[in-house]
């Protein structure tokens, strides 16, 4: 029987790669991007199940704000990486160093 | 429509929904003028804010309100830190005009997306439920990360958006995780049903996790250690008076939430965020104190000077107490009015009409331009916590709640590093009045030099003006019970 503590794990499992998918990654901002969505998703998994299990809906409608939210953050995130490869050429994570210290 | 408006008491969200229908109508004006129309978009997103100030302070009612099913409360401090927020906006925006002007950066979405951002704001100081402090959050986050990267054609600009997203994201993402934590093991997102949960069972390690991870993401919104690695290169990269508005009005917000989450759900829980906020506080004090010796920017130096000054309003949070919070509140309130002042110095900072940001270019400033070095070095020496200006009386307020509520190791920590702190401030009134002189600044426009004044007058007589100011602050923080 699968139960809340199992799709609890799968989204512990999912935030965990969201988050060093952000900090091991050395490549590409795309790839961040990605990431950041894994963890918008790990944490609607928690969102739905908690519901279903404590049987309120407010969880799912909080899910549904989540996925809103995450679209348009997606959105302004790519239009800032845009304006970015503009003025650089480049979008590898290494090259973003214009400023340190 | 109307009734059901009428049914969620939707009148004490007025201000909000104002400042939100505004600034769609600026931004139709802006789309469908003919002309380049910022100077109109800037003056009407101004009058909105002091409209929407209006409305807070003689439209919301009195006493606490709340709104929409208990998700939106209005109380003495909500009501005092969106006058504060509106007004950091409102002097951001003025502080901007001539600036994007010269830098061919004045385009009417600015302000549109400043009103937007505060909008979120006011939306985060009023949260009652996980919701709507996390649709708050994301308002004015995402709005923010815009701003960072306003001016487009400057690679310094789009890098300083880039990191603020990344790691805006980042946080959002863990203060969500945070809050479904603390909604599944709650059983609910309403701030006093969560209190009531956690007043009759206590802690479990599912809240705790959950409560971790949202101080995390609220950590990380007022730039406090270890969350802070985006404030140097998000001020240095951003144009000046973006800067200016990111040092005003987005901590006042980010640092009432925090205020308001930790007294409000999880104030039954006090003992396990309170050693949490002793961390973050002192981490931030110190590194605020030492990171800022070696700079030579100008702006990077203000980042590192607002991560310790972030930590030190949290040093009244850590008190756990209402004194606590009142001293957080005057200290917030007096670190809003100083930081505007010393952006606007930052930005009367121009030499044949290009602006420079290096410390070495404040040098023999007192002897080419008298009042500008006056008003600074005051400025510098409030930031410092020197009696008997302004800055001094906000750390007076902290430490006082830390030591009553036993955490001397806090205090004493906090002081040695407001000492260490000085060294920094104290070098730049010594290059400014000390060195020889460089070549004099530009003069200074109109709005800049009253801003800088008014900001240099405040600090100097709060003394003065202090009492009227205190009790707003312990009304604030008694009506959050």
């Amino acid at each position: 029987m699968i139960g809340l503590s199992h799709y609890l794990t799968v989204a512990a499992i999912l935030f965990t790669i969201g988050i060093f998918g952000i900090f091991l990654n050395r490549k590409n901002v795309i790839i961040i991007m990605m990431s950041v969505e894994l963890i918008l998703l790990a944490v609607n998994i928690n969102l739905v199940a908690f519901s279903t299990a404590l049987n309120d809906l407010v969880g799912q409608v909080f899910a549904l704000l989540v996925l809103t939210v995450a679209a348009a953050e997606a959105a302004i995130g790519l239009a800032i990486l845009v304006t970015y490869f503009r003025n650089r050429g480049t979008i590898a994570v290494d090259d973003i160093t214009l400023m340190k210290g | 429509m109307m009734t059901f408006l009428q049914q969620a008491d939707a009148a004490a969200a007025a201000p909000e929904i104002l400042l939100a229908v505004l600034a769609m109508v600026l931004l139709m004006l802006g789309v469908f003028s003919r002309r380049e129309a910022y100077t109109t978009v800037a003056s009407g997103a101004v009058i909105a804010l002091v409209v929407a100030i209006a409305t807070v302070i003689w439209g919301t009612g009195s006493g606490k309100v709340t709104a929409f099913g208990g998700s939106f409360i209005v109380d003495d401090f909500a009501r005092l830190m969106k006058v504060l927020a509106m007004g950091g906006s409102a002097i951001a925006i003025i502080l901007s005009g001539r600036f994007l002007g010269r830098v061919g950066m004045a385009k009417f979405e600015y302000p549109v997306i400043i009103l937007l951002a505060t909008t979120g704001m006011m939306m985060m100081i009023s949260a009652g439920d996980l919701i709507s402090l996390y649709m708050g959050l994301e308002l004015q986050s995402l709005a923010l990360y815009v701003v960072a990267a306003i001016n487009r054609d400057d690679a310094k600009s789009s890098e300083a958006g880039l990191k603020y997203f990344v790691l805006g994201a980042l946080s959002s993402g863990m203060l969500l995780y945070g809050a479904s934590l603390v909604y599944g093991f709650t059983g609910s997102t309403q701030f006093t049903a969560i209190a009531a949960t956690l007043g009759a069972t206590g802690s479990n390690l599912g809240v705790l996790f959950g409560l971790v991870f949202i101080i995390s993401g609220l950590a990380f919104k007022v730039s406090a250690v270890p969350f802070h690695m985006w404030t140097p290169d998000v001020y240095e990269g951003a144009p000046t008076p973006v800067t200016a508005f990111f040092a005003a009005a987005p901590k006042i917000a980010a640092m009432a939430l925090f205020i308001r989450v930790l007294t409000g759900p999880f104030a039954p829980v006090v003992k396990d965020w309170q050693q949490i906020v002793v961390f973050v506080s002192l981490a931030s004090m110190v590194l605020g104190a030492f990171a800022a010796i070696g700079q030579t920017n100008i702006k990077r130096l203000l980042a590192y000077s607002s991560i310790g000054h972030m930590g030190y309003a949290l040093v009244g949070l850590a008190a756990g107490s209402d004194e606590g919070v009142q001293g957080v509140v005057i200290y917030m309130l007096i670190y809003l009015l100083t930081t505007v002042g010393v952006f606007a110095c930052v930005l009367a900072m121009r030499r044949q009409g290009r602006a420079v940001e290096s410390i070495s270019d404040l040098a023999g400033l007192a002897r080419t331009n008298k009042g500008l070095a006056f008003v600074f070095s005051m400025l510098m020496f409030s930031l410092a916590g020197i009696p008997p200006l302004a800055g001094f009386f906000g750390k007076l307020f902290v430490f006082m709640a830390a030591v009553k509520a036993g955490l001397w190791a806090l205090a004493i920590i906090g002081v040695i590093a407001s000492v260490v702190g000085a060294y920094y401030y104290l070098r730049i009134v010594k290059t400014i009045y000390f060195d020889e002189p460089a070549a004099a600044f530009d003069d200074m426009d109109g709005e800049v030099k009253t801003i800088a004044y008014a900001s240099g007058i405040f600090s100097l007589a709060f003394v003065v003006i202090a009492q009227p100011l205190l009790s707003l602050a312990t009304a604030a923080a008694m009506s959050l019970h």
